[in-house]
């Protein structure tokens, strides 16, 4: 039992991490119906904003991150001023395209000024664990839980409550009504970039903090979130939260029992669960758990 | 200035082109007076709906550009800003088929109306009061979705969404488009109202009857073109509107197919 509940603990906190990362894609492809590959890149830029403020300019670990957060979501916003702003009215699929062109060249620009070798982030969490009924508890994976729950919040009070987020929320239903209301879309959008940077960054330090170490493979993370965001449903941030927790778990719990209980299944089976619970699940829900028909429209 | 009145919305020669080969509007002209009621008739594709979108910005997102012409707003050109810019300088519609946020309630989309003048929260409390006080029946449906309303409800939530930008200029798309006749009387008698409170209101319409009983002026908007124009009182008189717009023909063409064709070869004198 005690193993079982060790490894749902590991799966939440991975979960968590999903779950910022799919916030991104979500948050983004309700005000634009654009699908950003290129998030999984602004992940890594963030982790190693952190790291530079931090560990090369000697900036306090907070304050690095809080550059970071800043300095992703500024990357946002120029990637969609000069980049997808003049795609505007143009197919999905060619700023779609666009955004996996931008993975490529993101990736290269951080090995170029960071190099390939592995970083320590020196965050203050270290490996330190915290145990509570025999469950060993990494402060990292706490962290990430609850860094998590807190940018969900914000979302959500961010979405009910404030003028942008209603905004965002019209823009997503009915772009030209939308407009006609006096709603300028062009800061709709750049405020969606601007937010997906943030928490890209936030997900970024999470997964690269603790005994993780800082490399630029780390955006391909953004790619296990993928099915955490599809599965939740692409615009729902709710689903991004609950399909980031389903598949961190799904994720941690085939790797603690399919070695020794299935092991035909061959070794590192694992990272495909993700893409197998999408799979069955969009078999029954096309739109995924949360997301709507208008989906469809990709 | 027209009848001592101060001009609130003046269009000159306006022509607007879609996808580069359509032309849509040929050499419009078209001026509402402050805290009057103009009406803008003609039958599905004359090009009443482009008027609309020309003057509030809408035209790139269908791509359509206004290659020739003008709009002014009391004064200001607004032919080449945002349409965030020109709802910010006072000009509110109501969208045909009312293109509400069916996802959100009632009072977000109210609030969703009011979003581009930034009021204070007791001025937004008394512009959800004043909208509670026009449409008495929305009260009890505040905080349902918009999309589960009915059609009359929804058109009062329309209007009431544009009402909350507090505009000097108040744009209507066929606003009684598929409702009943007792909710077209409703939606009419708001419009009085409105305007009586100083807005000026330009009413895009199939519905002749509606619209010119309470217009000051009327403009006939034919294939792009405004075939007629002048006070709405003679409007009413004329044979030809009285025909097409009013029902009230006398030929003893009764068969659809023979008004069609009968419309086909009479020109409308421009």
């Amino acid at each position: 039992m005690t193993d079982f509940l060790q490894l749902c603990f590991a799966g939440l906190a991975l979960g968590s991490s999903y779950a910022l990362v799919a916030l991104g894609f979500v948050v983004i492809h309700r005000a634009t119906g654009v699908i950003n590959f290129a998030q999984g890149s602004i992940l890594a830029l963030g982790a190693y904003f952190t790291f530079n403020a931090h560990v090369t300019w000697g900036l306090p670990f907070w304050i690095a991150a809080l550059v970071a957060i800043v300095a992703s979501a500024a990357v946002g916003v120029l990637v969609e001023r000069f980049l997808l702003r003049r795609m505007t009215g143009q197919p999905v699929f060619s700023v779609i395209m666009i955004t996996i062109g931008l993975l490529f060249v993101l990736d290269q620009i951080i090995t170029m000024v960071w190099g390939q070798d592995a970083q320590n982030l020196e965050d203050p969490w270290g490996i330190d664990t915290v145990t509570a009924r025999g469950i060993v508890m990494a402060v990292v994976d706490l962290w990430t839980i609850g860094l998590a729950l807190l940018v969900v919040c914000s979302f959500f009070v961010f979405f009910k409550y404030s003028g942008m987020g209603l905004a965002m929320r019209a823009v997503a239903i009915d772009e030209e009504a939308a407009m006609a209301r006096g709603i300028s879309v062009r800061r709709v959008v750049a405020t969606a970039w601007a937010i997906a940077g943030a928490v890209a960054a936030i997900a970024g330090i999470t997964l690269t903090a603790g005994p993780a170490a800082l490399r630029p493979s780390v955006g391909l993370i953004a790619l296990a979130a993928f099915p955490a965001m599809i599965l939740g449903g692409l615009d729902s941030p709710l689903g991004a939260v609950v399909g980031g927790v389903i598949i961190g778990l799904t994720q941690m719990l085939t790797a603690g029992y399919q070695p020794q209980h299935a092991p035909w299944l061959g070794n590192d089976f694992q990272s495909v669960t993700p893409y197998v619970v999408m799979i069955v699940i969009l078999m029954v829900r096309p739109y995924g758990l949360f997301g709507t028909e208008e989906v469809e429209r990709l | 200035m027209i009848d001592g009145r101060d001009t609130v919305l003046s269009i000159q020669n306006l022509e607007v082109v879609y996808s580069d080969v359509i032309v849509a509007l040929r050499g419009v002209s078209l001026d509402v007076a402050s805290g009057s009621i103009v009406t803008l008739l003609g039958a599905n594709g004359a090009g009443k709906t482009t008027v609309l979108r020309a003057i509030t910005g809408l035209l790139p997102a269908q791509r359509g550009r206004i290659t020739k012409g003008s709009i002014s707003l009391g004064g200001t050109d607004i032919h080449e800003r945002s349409s965030a810019s020109i709802v910010g300088h006072g000009v509110a519609q109501v969208m045909e088929g009312r293109r509400l946020f069916a996802d959100l309630t009632v009072q977000e989309n109210l609030r969703a109306g009011a979003l581009v003048s930034r009021p204070s929260r007791d001025e937004l409390a008394e512009r959800y009061d004043n909208i509670a006080e026009l449409f008495p029946v929305l009260r009890d449906r505040w905080d349902s979705q918009a999309g589960y309303l009915s059609g009359g409800e929804q058109q009062m939530v329309a209007i009431g969404q544009a009402l909350m930008a507090k505009p000097q200029l108040l744009l209507l798309d066929e606003p009684s488009l598929g409702l009943a006749p007792r909710i077209i009387d409703l939606i009419r008698d708001v419009i009085v109202d409105i305007n009586r409170q100083g807005t000026g209101v330009l009413l895009i319409e199939q519905n002749a009857q509606m619209a010119l009983s309470i217009a000051d002026h009327a403009y006939v908007l034919e294939n792009g073109k405004v075939a007629k124009a002048g006070p709405a009182d003679e409007l009413r008189e004329d044979h030809d509107i009285q025909e097409f717009y009013l029902g009230m023909g006398d030929r003893g063409r009764t068969k659809f197919h023979e008004i069609k064709s009968y419309r086909r070869h009479k020109a409308w004198g421009v």
